[in-house]
């Protein structure tokens, strides 16, 4: 016999669980052939973005503004979870060529 | 002073182009993937001597991003021609490639400080500039194996981010 406390207590673990994987998603962009694909991308804050770069050379995912600077080496995934809302322009360092932008809504 | 000799390179690198277009002889594929190999040690060359001369951060970080892309881009290149089964072929613009490389490095190798950072990136400049004219006009047009063809085209997407990111440098270093 299970205390009635624990069981409430459960399901109301249960129910924040719920709550927190049906916000936060995760979303993939692709780098291959010097292309960020999609170009433009939205988001929510506590969402991942998830960078998959699928070139032989190493790219970075660099906000202009600051924020964040990730490293993608070569065939490897980098991820992110987003903090801050705003529209981000961001580049590769290595390639400056390769462009795209987040927008980032609270 | 030293833009009249870069520009100088330049026209060498058109000059070479054009004289081939003009005979007819249009690059085979084994040649091609000779000079697309050659113009990538070249750089890794001049990286490496950077390396070796430059307290200068930002040089010092774009000159280990050239090794690390063109060594990535050449050992792509080699898979390729053995799986292709390609003997690259050396012909003559590779090989005036080399010799102006070789040129290049000793004037670079009197320079130091400011001066020599100015003048490799500079010349790294000038240098991506000419290779991807020579991949956009000449090369990736004559490649007649489809999977050559694709590999240079990613190369000169590659070189092109280069050409930007050198521009950002010698930018900075004014
Ligand atoms: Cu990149």
């Amino acid at each position: 016999m299970t205390p009635r406390w624990i069981l409430a207590a459960l399901t109301a673990l249960a129910l924040v669980a719920q709550s927190i994987s049906a916000q936060a998603a995760t979303i993939q962009i692709t780098m291959e052939n010097l292309a960020i694909l999609p170009a433009e991308a939205s988001a929510k804050i506590g969402d991942t973005i998830e960078w998959i770069n699928k070139d032989i050379v190493a790219h970075t995912a660099t906000a202009r503004n600051g924020d964040w600077d990730v490293m993608l080496p070569p065939n490897t995934t980098g991820t992110l979870v987003l903090k801050k809302a705003g529209t981000v322009d961001y580049y590769c360092r290595f390639h400056p060529n390769m462009k795209a932008v987040l927008k980032i809504e609270p | 002073m030293m833009f009249v000799r870069l520009s100088a390179a330049i026209a060498a690198v058109s000059l070479l182009s054009s004289a081939a277009l003009a005979q007819g002889a249009k690059p085979t594929d084994p040649q091609i993937a000779h000079i697309a190999y050659t113009a990538g040690v070249i750089d890794i060359k001049a990286a490496k001597q950077a390396l070796n001369k430059t307290r200068n951060k930002e040089v010092k970080a774009f000159a280990q991003d050239m090794v690390r892309d063109h060594e990535a881009v050449n050992k792509q290149a080699l898979d390729l021609v053995k799986k292709l089964k390609v003997k690259p072929e050396d012909n003559d613009t590779s090989r005036t490639l080399s010799k102006n490389a070789a040129d290049k490095l000793a004037e670079l190798g009197k320079l130091k400080g400011a001066a020599f950072d100015k003048a490799y990136v500079d010349n790294e400049v000038a240098y991506h500039k000419a290779v991807d004219n020579a991949l956009e006009t000449q090369l990736i047009p004559s490649a007649s194996n489809p999977e050559l063809k694709n590999l240079l085209q990613t190369g000169l997407k590659i070189f092109q981010g280069h050409e930007q990111h050198a521009e950002q440098v010698a930018a900075s270093l004014k």
